[in-house]
C-alpha cells in the first residue's frame, strides 16, 4: 500500500557520506604485486625450511592442473552471479561436462570432447535458467536439484554408454588427451636457473617453468578466459547490461534492458564454463578418464574461489590458484611441504601485521600476531602434518577469509533475488 | 501507431506549450488515481505540481513517463500527440524522469550507470566519457566517472540521475520529490543547478508538497487534489496560505464536541530523543520531546517522510536511538526506561501497536486469523502459556475479537490475506487493544480502509481513551487528527515544530504548519 | 482456500511428470518403462526390500527434518551433510570408548551426537550472526572439511581400528545399541520409533510452542516478525543450532542399529537427500515422511532393475526430476493462487471502495 517506510529506509541507507577516494593501484599491477609477494614468501619459506617442493616445477605443474577445473567453475559462477543468479548447480553442470568430454573425445577426439562438455554443461545452465528466471524458484533449491539431476543423468548415461565398452559403469574407456607443448628454450633456461639454488630467482624460475612446461591448449584457453571474461563483462555494452541485471534489474528494465534474456545467456555461459571445467578433469594428461565422483565437490570449491576473489576475474584467479596450489603441494610434497607452507603463512601474517601496525589498525594487528603465534606453534611442535587434513587447507583459508572479510566483499546487489518483469517500483 | 519515434527536438521558445495533458483519467481496481487531469507545461519553465500524498501526482508522472497508460485522455509533447507505451518512448520524445527512489546500481560506476541502456548513443568508451564529463560539469557532479556509485552521497546520486536523463537527450525533466532526501544546503545546490539549466532552455516538472520550496523555484504551480487538477497559479503572487488551501481543500471537518478525558498522569515520556540516519550526520529524529497522558490522544501531524515512521519505530524499539530517553509509566505509576529494551519487552510493558503498513508489519498474510492473533503476544495469556502456545485460548480470543470488532470473515481459519483491508485493520485494532495496554500507538489507523471500518476504528480509539488509555496517533488525514486528538504536534524534518489545539485549528492552518510555511504556535 | 490444491497437487504433478519423463528416457534407451516400473514395485514385496525401505526412510526423514527446521525461516542449512557426519564420528568414538549399562549408554551416545551436530552447526550460525557470512557457502566448506576430520579421527594413530581394508571406529558395545525388530528376512531399525518421536516433537515445536511460532513468523515476514518482537539474530542462531542437533541424529539409526562403528566407507550424501525430502514434503512432518519413503523406495527398489538390464541410475534421474519439478510446480500453483486472490480482492475493492477518490489509499487532506 504505502511506500513511506521504504522511502524512509532508503533515505537512511543512502545518506552515506562520500568516502575519500583513495588513489588506486591498477588491477593488473596489484595482481603482479600479489604474485611477487606470494613467490617471495614461498621462497623464504622454502629456503629456511629446506623444503624445495614449495616452489618446484613439479608442484607448479600439478597445481596448475588441479587449479584449472576450479578456475573454470569459478568463472562460471562469476558469469551467473554477475547476472544475479546464484549458481550452486555448478557441481552438477561440471559432472555433466565430465561425461560429455569423455563421450565426445572417445568418438571425435579431444576438441569434440571439449565441445560436448561445454554443450552438456550449458544444458544444465539452461535448466537452471528455466527454474530460476522463468519460474522464480529459489536459486539454491534449483542448484541443489541440478546437482542431484546432473549426477543421476551422468551415472545413467555412463552405465548405458560407457559400461558396454569399458566394462565398468563407473568409468569411461580410455579417451584421448590434449597434446602438451612446452616453450622448450625458455623452459630449459628456467630449469638451469632453478637448479642454481639462488634464493627467489630459483624459486620464481621453478614456478614459472611449471607453468610453461607441457601445457595443453585447454589450459591456455582456460587462462585466457579470465581476461576475456573481464573484457566482455566490464568493457562491452553486453557485459554492462548483463551486470546491471545482477545489480538492479528494476532499473535495468526501466532503461530498456531485457533482463530475462541476459540472465538466460549468462546461465548458458556459466553452465558451459562449468562443463569445460569438467572437461579439464578428463581431457588433460595426468588426469583420469571419466570416473564417477571425480569432480569431488570442485564445483563448490569453484564457487568458493569466486567469493574468495570478490566476484572479480582477477580475484577468482587468485582463489583458484590458492586452492590448486594447496592441492598440488600436498600431492607432490606431502605433509612436510604443507608444514613448510605453514611457515610461509607465518611470514605472510608477519608482513600483514607490520602493515596493520603502520596503518594503526591495532585490533587487526593483534589478531594477526595471535594467528601467527598459533601457526608457528603448530609448525614448531610437529614434524609433519596429518595427511588427512591437508587437502582441506584451502577450505579453512576460505572460512577464515569469509569470517574476516565478508563485510568487505562486494557481491552483486541483486544476487539471488527473484525478479519478475514489471514488479518493480 | 505511435509517433514516439521522433528524435528529441530542441525545445521551442519559452512560452510555447511543450507538454499538454488533456483529460487524463487512470483507474486502478477500486480507486481512481487520476480523473480528468489537465496540465500544460510551457517550454523553459519550472512547473511545480503540488498535492498531498496520495493526491495522484506520482501516477500522473508515471503516465507522462510511459510507465503507465492512461485509461482516457491524450498526451501531446511539443505539439504532437503521442502514445507513450514505455519509458523508452518517453525518452525518445525528450522526456526524462529523476525518480524519487533512484534507479541506480550501487556496484556499477557512475559512468556505467549513465551509459546503461543508452550504449547505442556513444558506446561506453572514450566518446561516451567525454560527453559524460560535459554533462557532469553542467550539473555540478564532481565525481570521477569510474567511481563506484556506492561511494557517492545522496545529492551526488541525484546528480547522476539528472546526468543520466540529460545523456539521453531529454529536454523535459521530471523531478519526483527531489528534495525529500536532501538537507537544506543540498536543496539550495539543486535549485541552483535547476536555474542554470533552465537558462539553457530545459523544462522542469517539479513534484513536491513542500510549499516553501515550490515558491522559491517554480514559475508556475499546478495543484492536484484527490486525483484531479484544481488549478494553476503563479507562485510569486499567490500566498502560501492560499496554496495550502488549494492543496488541502476547503471542506472543514465537524469537530467533535466532547468531554476531555485527559488526566495529568504521564504514560509516555520522550525526552530529547535523537535518531541518526545510518552512517550519516543527518538526524532523522532531532531532540523530540513530548508526553502523552492517560486518557489523552496526542496527534502527530506532518507531511509523510518527516520522521513520523522513524518516531514510531524508535518508540517500539525497532530502531536504536542515538540519544535521549523513552519512559513508559504503567497503571501502578511505575516508570520504566524503555531505551535498552527489545520490541517484545516494550510490548509486554503495555504498548499496543497499529503499524502504518499492516501487510508488512502487522500480519502474517498466509497464516489464519487466529495465528495472527498471537503475533506480538506470543508470551502472554490468553494465547500463550509460558513457552507453549495456547491454541484453544488463541482461537477463543480471536472469535471474541471477530465478534466484538465486527471483523467480517467466514471464520477464524481463513488466511489474513483473504480479508479486506478494513477487516484486517479491525482485527489488528482488536488485537492491539486486547493486551491491556497503557499506551496505543496508532499509525495511520484508517488508511486504505472502507468508511464503515473507519468509523468503527475511530469509535474504538475514543472508547479506549475514555477508559484511560494514552494514544499516540499519527495520521496524514487531517480530519482524523483534528477529530480524534486532544493535542496536536506538528512534525517537520524530524523535529516537533509547533503545537495546535484541535478545538480551534483548521486543516488549512495545520497544512501550512506541516509544509513549513509558518512555524510556531498555529492556533 | 484451495489448500488441498496447494499442498497435494504439486508433488503429485511432479511425480507424474518424473514418471513420464523417465519413461521417455527408458524408451530411448531401449527398455520398456512398464516393465521397469513393474519390476520396481514388485521388488517392494520381495525379501527385505520393504523393511530396508523403511530403514532408509528413517535416515532420510531425520535428515529432512533437520533441513526443514532451517527452511522454516528461509535459512539454507546445506550443512546437514557435514553436521551429521561430524556427529556420527564423534558419537561413534565416544560410544565405542564408553562401557555403560544399557539404555544409559545409548542415551549418552545420542546426547553426544546431538551436541556434536549442534556444535558443528554453531560455526556457520555464529559466522552468519556476527560476521554476516552466508550460511550456504560456509556450510559447503564445512561439509568438505568434515571428510578430513573424519579421516583424521579414525586414523589408526588416533581412534581408528584397522580391519582388512577398512578403517573404522571402535565397535560399540551391545549395551549402546538400539535393538531392531525382525520382520521376515529383514530387521527393522528400532530407531524408526525414535524418528517418529522426533517428527512428533518437530510438529509440536512448530505448532504448539512460542519458539515454533516465532520461527514460522520470521520465515513468513521478517518485518512483521520484527514488529511482533521477534529477535531475528537470536532466531537464526537457535534455528541453525537446532537444525544441527537434529542432523546429529541422522547417522544414528545405522550406527546403533546395524553398523555399530563408523568408518571411511560409511554412506554419505544423506544430508543432500534431506534437502530434497524437505522440499518434497513442504517442511511438514507428514509430508517429509512421505517424501522420505518415496525417496527410499526409489533407492532400494532400483537395484531390481538390474535384473531386466536397466540401469538403476534411472531412479536417481527420477529423483532429480521430481525435486526440480516439485519446486517449479509449487511455484506455479502459488502464482495461480495469488492471481486468483488478487482478482478476488480487486472485485471486492471495486464493490466497496470509496468511489472517485484516492482518499481510500492515502487518507484525506
Amino acid at each position: 500500500m504505502t511506500t513511506t517506510l521504504d522511502r524512509a529506509e532508503s533515505a537512511g541507507g543512502m545518506t552515506v557520506p562520500p568516502k575519500a577516494s583513495k588513489r588506486r593501484i591498477p588491477g593488473w599491477a596489484r595482481g603482479v604485486l600479489m604474485a611477487v609477494l606470494a613467490i617471495a614468501v614461498l621462497s623464504i619459506a622454502s629456503y629456511s625450511t629446506g623444503v624445495n617442493t614449495l616452489t618446484s616445477t613439479n608442484t607448479a605443474q600439478t597445481a596448475l592442473r588441479l587449479a584449472l577445473p576450479i578456475l573454470l567453475c569459478a568463472l562460471g559462477g562469476l558469469w551467473a552471479e554477475r547476472a544475479g543468479v546464484v549458481n550452486i548447480g555448478l557441481e552438477g553442470m561440471m559432472i555433466l561436462g565430465t561425461w560429455g568430454a569423455a563421450w565426445g573425445a572417445y568418438h571425435g577426439g579431444v576438441w569434440a570432447g571439449l565441445l560436448a562438455a561445454v554443450v552438456f554443461g550449458a544444458l544444465g545452465g539452461l535448466l537452471h535458467a528455466v527454474a530460476t528466471v522463468t519460474f522464480t524458484v529459489n536459486h539454491i533449491v534449483s542448484g541443489v536439484a541440478i546437482n542431484l539431476l546432473g549426477l543421476g543423468v551422468t551415472k545413467y548415461l555412463a552405465n548405458l554408454i560407457f559400461a558396454p565398452i569399458s566394462g565398468n559403469p563407473r568409468q569411461s574407456p580410455p579417451v584421448p588427451k590434449f597434446d602438451t607443448y612446452s616453450a622448450t628454450g625458455l623452459s630449459d633456461w628456467l630449469g638451469d636457473l632453478e637448479k642454481g639454488q639462488r634464493v627467489f630467482i630459483s624459486d620464481a624460475a621453478g614456478i614459472l617453468r611449471g607453468l610453461i612446461t607441457e601445457v595443453a591448449p585447454l589450459t591456455v584457453i582456460a587462462i585466457l578466459l579470465v581476461p576475456i571474461s573481464y573484457l566482455v563483462l566490464w568493457r562491452t555494452r553486453f557485459g554492462l547490461r548483463l551486470r546491471s541485471c545482477g545489480e538492479n534489474p528494476v532499473a535495468a528494465e526501466s532503461l530498456g534492458v531485457n533482463v530475462y534474456l541476459h540472465k538466460y545467456i549468462a546461465l548458458l555461459i556459466s553452465g558451459g564454463l562449468a562443463g569445460m571445467g569438467g572437461a579439464s578433469l578428463v581431457l588433460l594428461a595426468g588426469g583420469a578418464d571419466y570416473l564417477e565422483n571425480q569432480t569431488n565437490g570442485r564445483g563448490y570449491i569453484g564457487l568458493a574461489a569466486m567469493i574468495f576473489g570478490n566476484w572479480r576475474p582477477g580475484g577468482l584467479l587468485g582463489g583458484a590458484a590458492l586452492f590448486g596450489y594447496a592441492d598440488g603441494l600436498q600431492l607432490s610434497g606431502g605433509g612436510k611441504a604443507v608444514l613448510a607452507l605453514l611457515y610461509g603463512a607465518v611470514i605472510l601474517l608477519a608482513v600483514i601485521v607490520v602493515i596493520q601496525l603502520f596503518r594503526r589498525q591495532w585490533l587487526a594487528a593483534g589478531l594477526g600476531v595471535v594467528g601467527a603465534g598459533i601457526l608457528y606453534t603448530i609448525y614448531w611442535t610437529n614434524d609433519t602434518l596429518s595427511s588427512d587434513l591437508i587437502p582441506y587447507t584451502a577450505h579453512f583459508v576460505t572460512l577464515i577469509v569469509l569470517a574476516v572479510a565478508s563485510q568487505r566483499l562486494r557481491p552483486p546487489k541483486a544476487d539471488g533475488v527473484a525478479y519478475r518483469k514489471g514488479e518493480g517500483d | 501507431m505511435s509517433d514516439a519515434e521522433t528524435p528529441a527536438e530542441p525545445a521551442p521558445d519559452r512560452g510555447a506549450p511543450v507538454v499538454q495533458l488533456t483529460g487524463i483519467t487512470k483507474r486502478f481496481p477500486g480507486v481512481v488515481a487520476n480523473s480528468d487531469v489537465n496540465l500544460t507545461v510551457r517550454g523553459g519553465e519550472v512547473h511545480a505540481i503540488c498535492g498531498e500524498n496520495g493526491a495522484g501526482k506520482s501516477t500522473l508522472m508515471k503516465i507522462l513517463y510511459g510507465m503507465q497508460q492512461p485509461d482516457e485522455g491524450t498526451i501531446a509533447v511539443n505539439g504532437r500527440q503521442l502514445r507513450l507505451r514505455n519509458p523508452q518512448d518517453a525518452i525518445k520524445a525528450g522526456i526524462g524522469m529523476v525518480h524519487q527512489h533512484f534507479m541506480l546500481a550501487d556496484n556499477l560506476t557512475v559512468g556505467e550507470n549513465v551509459f546503461l541502456g543508452a550504449e547505442n548513443l556513444h558506446g561506453i568508451g572514450r566518446v561516451a566519457k567525454a560527453r559524460l564529463a560535459k554533462l557532469a560539469a553542467q550539473t555540478g557532479l564532481h565525481a570521477d566517472p569510474s567511481t563506484l556509485l556506492e561511494e557517492l552521497g545522496v545529492a551526488d546520486r541525484q546528480r547522476v540521475e539528472i546526468v543520466k536523463v540529460l545523456y539521453r537527450g531529454a529536454r523535459i525533466i521530471i523531478l519526483d520529490e527531489p528534495t525529500a532526501v536532501l538537507v537544506p544546503q543540498e536543496v539550495d545546490a539543486l535549485f541552483e543547478t535547476v536555474r542554470g539549466m533552465q537558462a539553457e532552455g530545459f523544462t522542469f516538472i517539479f513534484i513536491s508538497h513542500k510549499l516553501d520550496e515550490v515558491r522559491s523555484i517554480a514559475d508556475t504551480v499546478t495543484v492536484i487534489r484527490r486525483g484531479t487538477t484544481v488549478g494553476t497559479a503563479d507562485p510569486k503572487t499567490i500566498t502560501t496560505r492560499q496554496l495550502a488551501e488549494m492543496m488541502v481543500g476547503s471542506e472543514l471537518p465537524s469537530p467533535e464536541t466532547r468531554e476531555s478525558t485527559v488526566t495529568d498522569r504521564d504514560v509516555l515520556r520522550l525526552s530529547e530523543v535523537r535518531l541518526a540516519a545510518e552512517g550519516s550526520e543527518r538526524n532523522l529524529l532531532d531532540r523530540v520531546t513530548f508526553t502523552v497522558h492517560a486518557g489523552e490522544v496526542l496527534g502527530i501531524a506532518g507531511v509523510e517522510g518527516n520522521g513520523q515512521t522513524e518516531l514510531v519505530e524508535t518508540i517500539m524499539g525497532m530502531r536504536k536511538t542515538s540519544g535521549g530517553a523513552v519512559v513508559l509509566v504503567d497503571n501502578e505509576g511505575k516508570a520504566r526506561e524503555l531505551t535498552k529494551l527489545g520490541t517484545l519487552a516494550r510490548r509486554e510493558a503495555g504498548i499496543g501497536y497499529i503499524a502504518e503498513d499492516r501487510t508488512r508489519h502487522s500480519l502474517l498474510l498466509t497464516q489464519p486469523l487466529w495465528v495472527n492473533r498471537i503475533l506480538g503476544y506470543q508470551t502472554r495469556k490468553p494465547v500463550a502459556n509460558g513457552q507453549l502456545l495456547d491454541i484453544a485460548g488463541a482461537r477463543e480470543d480471536t472469535r471474541r475479537i471477530v465478534e466484538q470488532y465486527d471483523v467480517r470473515t467466514p471464520g477464524i481459519d481463513v488466511p489474513a490475506a483473504a480479508l479486506s483491508g478494513g477487516n484486517q485493520q479491525k482485527l489488528i485494532v482488536g488485537r492491539e487493544l486486547s493486551g491491556d495496554p497503557v499506551l496505543l500507538i496508532a499509525s495511520h489507523p484508517t488508511r486504505g480502509v472502507d468508511v464503515g471500518a473507519q468509523a468503527m476504528i475511530w469509535e474504538q480509539i475514543r472508547q479506549a481513551r475514555a477508559a484511560g488509555l494514552a494514544v499516540l496517533l499519527i495520521s496524514a488525514d487531517l480530519d482524523e487528527l483534528i477529530g480524534l486528538s486532544d493535542t496536536i504536534q506538528v512534525m517537520l524534518r524530524g523535529r516537533l515544530v509547533s503545537e495546535a489545539d484541535p478545538a480551534t485549528v483548521t486543516p488549512q492552518e495545520l497544512g501550512s504548519a506541516m509544509t513549513g510555511a509558518e512555524e510556531g504556535e498555529v492556533a | 482456500m484451495s489448500s488441498w490444491r496447494t499442498k497435494l497437487l504439486p508433488p503429485l504433478l511432479a511425480i507424474v511428470f518424473a514418471v513420464v519423463l523417465t519413461a521417455i528416457a527408458l524408451v530411448i534407451s531401449g527398455a520398456n518403462p512398464l516393465d521397469a516400473y513393474g519390476t520396481m514395485i514388485s521388488q517392494l514385496f520381495k525379501g527385505s526390500t520393504a523393511v530396508d525401505t523403511v530403514n532408509l526412510a528413517t535416515v532420510y526423514y531425520l535428515s529432512g527434518l533437520a533441513v526443514a527446521i532451517g527452511f522454516q525461516m528461509n535459512l539454507f542449512n546445506i550443512g546437514v551433510e557435514g553436521q551429521y557426519r561430524f556427529a556420527a564420528v564423534i558419537a561413534a568414538i565416544i560410544g565405542g570408548a564408553l562401557h555403560l549399562p544399557p539404555v544409559i549408554h545409548t542415551l549418552v551416545i545420542l546426547l553426544v551426537a546431538v551436541l556434536a551436530g549442534a556444535l558443528y552447526a554453531a560455526v556457520p550460525a555464529v559466522l552468519k550472526v556476527t560476521r554476516g557470512v552466508s550460511e550456504v557457502i560456509s556450510t559447503i566448506m564445512l561439509n568438505a572439511i568434515v571428510a578430513g576430520i573424519i579421516a583424521y579421527l579414525i586414523n589408526a594413530d588416533q581412534f581408528g581400528v584397522q580391519t582388512g581394508n577398512n578403517i573404522h571406529t571402535e565397535v560399540i558395545d551391545p549395551s549402546g545399541r538400539v535393538p531392531g525388530i525382525t520382520i521376515g528376512s529383514g530387521q527393522l531399525f528400532g530407531f524408526v520409533f525414535i524418528a517418529i518421536i522426533v517428527g512428533g516433537a518437530y510438529w509440536f515445536m512448530l505448532n504448539r510452542t512460542r519458539f515454533g511460532f516465532e520461527l514460522k513468523a520470521s520465515g513468513e515476514s521478517t518485518t512483521a516478525a520484527a514488529a511482533g518482537g521477534v529477535n531475528a539474530k537470536k532466531m537464526t542462531l537457535i534455528a541453525m543450532v537446532l537444525s544441527g542437533a537434529v542432523a546429529g541424529l541422522v547417522a544414528m539409526p545405522e550406527l546403533l542399529g546395524r553398523d555399530y562403528s563408523y568408518g571411511i566407507t560409511s554412506t554419505q550424501m544423506y544430508g543432500f537427500t534431506g534437502i530434497a525430502v524437505a522440499l518434497l514434503g513442504r517442511n511438514h512432518p507428514g509430508g517429509i515422511a512421505l517424501g522420505a519413503l518415496l525417496w527410499a523406495f526409489l533407492d532400494t527398489s532400483a537395484v531390481s532393475l538390474e535384473q531386466i538390464h536397466v540401469s538403476k541410475e534411472i531412479a536417481t534421474i527420477m529423483q532429480g526430476i521430481i525435486v526440480l519439478s516439485v519446486v517449479v510446480a509449487y511455484q506455479i500453483v502459488k502464482r495461480a493462487d495469488l492471481a486468483a486472490e488478487q482478482r478476488r480482492v480487486g472485485r471486492a475493492l471495486a464493490g466497496n471502495g470509496r468511489k472517485g477518490s484516492s482518499v481510500s489509499e492515502g487518507g484525506a487532506v
